[in-house]
């Protein structure tokens, strides 16, 4: 039963000088971000449950006499917050200064991954490479895990435990788990084993959600050496039914990886092995890149297409005068777009005049 | 599915049967454990232990085949413990009294007998369901690839019309689909009974309007299914143009498809590799791949989506739509001078009752479920809310039959087939993917630890598979997944064509080939005749 819920009622607060509506349940960060206020995140992934683990994200709340996590709090009626003072600034700078002095490296090639580019982003915008700190290296890489798809280059966690996260809220796997504390964190498996022997899918949602790019995207990175920006195109996975909304990563004229997108209505940033992937098969040597007919000696020859659809349409015109429209047969694909199988079901219909056509359904 | 993906995170109870969707669907699995997470109960009904088992509060292993029983004896439960939804029964259906007589019949003891799932669990399983306030039903591939495989389908929608479980968020029956764009195929009419949108072929009113948008004379009876077409090759049917499917792996009896194939007078295909279909042909053409072709598909849901080109063609090949409009047009065919794909989705669109308030420029961010029936309306995410298509819900009488073929002294153990999570159908595109491989580098046959012995073979050994129609030599894992008496593998290596076992059967009505039953025995053999 639905009822009006009185909590629900819209209630308000002030975020640096300025009143706003808020629903109850709201956190600090969720409204300051909708009211385009940039605090500054790096555990944070819109998707997960807040964590409050980085402390980037704290803000000075009125009453309160330690700044708190923007990313847990939520929002009371008539708060009073203030996002970007000079004391807060200084805060985060530091933080980032510390975050910086325990990685290898900050600046990352983007096909890493989805995520990561934030920490890099971040440390510019608070102009955090003073290397005032020198500290010890939190992390250490798996260079022995040979997996074709997930570099596990720990030298660059800051242990926001995003993956951890990810794998667990989003994925259902839990896969991969927090060993140690302090410098010696360490995101591992069950038996700090390799991923291939975990309960691993390799969905690839660690690498994406990843801010620092320790988690990277193997098959991608292995173009980043290839010329060009990278660009994205918007389309949908094109393996089972769900339809997840993906981008196409591309350097040129060549595809090198696959992000999922966020905001993809049937998997809100989730894939799979396949869709994360199984992309290259587009651009394999193997591809058909001629038509092909049969000669006398039997074999399948290259052609140039009007020689193929000539001998194709004849082929057709032939069985028909000797057996009629009926004696023609077309199998339509699942995987092509509904233009082919529209164009297939009216060239029977509309063309012979049969309606002997079918989809690999039943397969 | 009656409900959208979203929903998936919404029922209390979840019934899964015949759908090993961690591995097929895994990215729609991640929603149902989030339901899980939630508090949700699950149970699932499938021959072997998989992945969703694990998670399950009740798993009922059923012999493969036997679902239509688990059914019956669930609806008995439902009927004799009075957790029926009258009110939606009298409201919304027809044929219900009859209908719970009939279940009266087939207590749990009875279907455990055929099912071999202890009576005491297919009560719990039916208590569980009918009782919940939100219950939803997910099945695939494993309810549908049977003889029986509508009578499947009906026993589910009895148990969801019994209960209510329809037209309500969180609940529904759901079937997942396949492919990328199976749904879209059939949305399109490429379907031997439908226009695009579901509109009969044998109905004079479809046919009056077919006629005039086309202008043409209309074929006025059903079209063959693909299996009877391919069943009468070489006789009645001596054409095939084929686009973009592997039939001979991926279809039920390699043996029997490969002479169908052969005995055409002509046959084309369009792909993106040489399959070993295309290598049959007459004509192959190259048609562009995912990343090359802009279109429009539509998933599972309902939901219609862009698809988009972000590279250039491989060589000269070109889309399919092009490349059947081009031999259209030199067949002398009028309605094919299209130079994009949006005018033929906008016609598509017109003459469609299902897509008919959409275009190209409205599918843009896949915001539409359909049914779109005019422009403004805002898409149909959950079928069924206020009444059916031909209004009410309509009971079933449903029995049980035997699959087939039944296990005998001669072929003395079940084999099941179905798809893995690292590769896809008959592997023309994870098979080219660079390190899918790593994952899955070869076929396998599943049997069960304690079955070795019996049958001679070892771990990691190799063994012949013989079935009624043919024989396949496959390496031996032994895993508690399979349970004694059946074993499983997929049909994606070539070089372990499994579809040569598999087509004891084909479901009378849509003529689905049985491929999750055959019956088989096994014996260790000599593998150095086999290159892998
Ligand atoms: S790839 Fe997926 S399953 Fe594997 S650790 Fe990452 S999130 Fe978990
Ligand atoms: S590997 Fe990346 S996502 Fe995981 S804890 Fe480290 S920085 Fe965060
Ligand atoms: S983003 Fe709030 S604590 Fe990390």
């Amino acid at each position: 039963m639905i009822m009006s819920n009185p909590d629900r009622k819209l209630q308000k607060m002030v975020i640096d000088g300025v009143e706003i509506d808020y629903t109850p349940g709201e956190t600090i960060y969720q409204i300051a971000d909708r009211s385009g206020k940039h605090i500054p995140t790096l555990c944070n992934d819109p998707r997960l449950e807040p964590f409050g683990g980085c402390r980037l994200c704290v803000v000075e709340v009125d009453g309160s006499s330690n700044p708190v996590a923007s990313c847990t709090t939520k929002a009371t009626p008539g708060m009073v917050v203030r996002t970007n003072t000079d004391c807060l600034e200084e805060y985060r700078r530091v933080l980032l200064e510390l975050l910086v002095s325990e990685n290898r490296e900050i600046d990352v090639d983007t096909l890493r991954g989805y995520a990561s580019q934030e920490f890099a982003e971040l440390v510019d915008r608070y102009d955090a490479r003073s290397g005032r700190f020198v500290g010890v290296r939190s992390g250490r890489s798996r260079t022995d895990d040979d997996n074709p798809f997930i570099l596990r280059d720990y030298d660059l966690c800051i242990s926001c435990y995003r993956c951890v996260r990810v794998c667990a809220e989003r994925e259902g796997d839990y896969a991969i788990s927090v060993m140690n504390r302090g410098f010696r964190t360490q995101i591992t498996t069950e038996f700090e084993g390799l991923l291939a022997d975990s309960a691993c899918t390799f969905c690839g949602q660690c690498i994406q959600t990843c801010p620092t790019g320790a988690l990277a995207d193997r098959k991608a990175i292995s173009a980043a050496e290839l010329q060009g920006a990278v660009e994205k195109t918007r389309t949908v996975c094109p393996y089972c039914g769900v339809g997840c909304s993906v981008d196409i990563l591309t350097k040129g004229d060549t595809i090198v990886g696959v992000h999922p997108a966020m905001d993809g209505p049937a998997n809100l940033g989730a894939l799979c092995v396949k869709g994360q992937f199984a992309f290259d098969f587009v651009q394999h040597q193997d591809r058909l890149s001629a038509p092909l007919v049969r000669g006398e000696d039997g074999e399948l020859h290259e052609t140039d297409w009007d020689t193929a659809l000539d001998r194709a349409a004849a082929g057709f015109s032939d069985v028909v005068a000797n057996h009629g429209r009926h004696s023609v047969y077309a199998v339509a694909s699942g995987r092509a777009p509904n233009e082919a199988a529209y164009i297939l079901q009216k060239f029977m219909r509309a063309g012979w005049g049969t309606n002997h056509i079918d989809n690999c359904s039943r397969a | 599915m009656s409900n959208p993906l979203a929903d998936m995170e919404k029922p209390d109870v979840i019934f899964c049967i015949g759908t090993n969707m961690t591995e097929c669907h895994p990215v729609a699995a991640t929603r149902l454990k989030r339901a899980l997470a939630r508090g949700a109960k699950m149970i699932v009904a499938d021959p072997r232990q998989i992945g969703l088992s694990d998670l399950a509060d009740i798993y009922l292993p059923i012999r493969v085949g036997s679902d239509v029983a688990l059914l019956l004896a669930m609806a008995h439960v439902i009927e004799r413990d009075n957790l029926t939804d009258p009110d939606f029964m009298a409201a919304r259906t027809v044929g219900g009294e009859q209908f719970l007589q009939h279940v009266r019949q087939f207590p749990p003891e009875w279907a455990e007998r055929i099912t071999g799932v202890p009576a005491k669990d297919i009560e719990a399983a039916a208590l569980l369901y009918g009782n919940a306030e939100r219950g939803a039903i997910y099945y695939t591939l494993g309810v549908t690839e049977h003889i029986c495989g509508v009578e499947n389908v009906q026993s589910i929608c009895n148990l969801a019309l019994m209960t209510g479980n329809v037209g309500r968020e969180g609940t529904g029956i759901n079937p997942m689909r396949g492919q990328n764009n199976v749904q879209g195929a059939g949305d399109s009419g490429a379907l031997p009974n439908n226009y695009p949108g579901f509109q009969p072929v044998t109905d004079p009113q479809f046919q009056n309007k077919f006629r005039q948008l086309w202008g043409t004379t209309v074929d006025i009876e059903k079209g063959m299914t693909k299996v009877t077409a391919l069943g009468r090759a070489g006789d009645q049917i001596r054409a095939m143009l084929i686009d973009g499917e592997n039939t001979l792996i991926t279809d039920a009896d390699r043996h029997h498809c490969e002479q169908a194939l052969k005995s055409l007078d002509h046959l084309v295909v369009i792909d993106i590799f040489l399959t070993d279909t295309a290598q049959l042909a007459d004509v192959v053409f190259p048609a562009t791949a995912w990343g090359e072709t802009d279109g429009a598909c539509t998933n599972t849901e309902r939901r219609v989506q862009r698809l988009r080109a972000a590279v250039p063609p491989s060589g000269e090949a070109k889309p399919d739509w092009w490349i059947v409009c081009e031999l259209a047009k030199r067949l002398g065919f009028d309605g094919f001078d299209f130079d994009s794909p949006n005018q033929i989705f906008n016609e598509l669109c017109d003459v469609s009752a299902t897509y008919h308030g959409l275009d190209w420029d409205r599918i843009e961010h896949g915001a539409y479920q359909w049914p779109v029936p005019e422009k403004g309306h805002p898409g149909t995410p959950r079928l069924h809310e206020k009444e059916f298509p031909n209004g009410r819900g309509v009971f079933k009488i449903i029995e049980y039959r035997d699959p087939a073929e039944t296990v005998s002294a001669e072929f003395p153990l079940w084999l099941t087939t179905g798809r893995r999570l690292q590769s896809y159908h008959s592997r023309t595109q994870t098979g080219r993917s660079r390190g899918i491989d790593f994952l899955l580098p070869e076929e396998v046959l599943e049997v069960h630890p304690e079955d070795l012995e019996r049958w001679g073979l070892r771990d990691g050994g190799w063994c012949r598979v013989t079935s009624p129609r043919g024989s396949v030599e496959i390496k031996v894992k032994a895993t508690r997944r399979s349970p004694r008496g059946t074993v499983f593998a997929s049909f994606s290596f070539s070089n372990v064509p499994v579809n040569v076992l598999t087509g004891s059967g084909y479901d009378p009505i849509t003529e689905t080939a049985e491929v999750k039953v055959s019956v088989v025995r096994i014996e260790p053999c000599d593998s150095s005749s086999i290159t892998v």
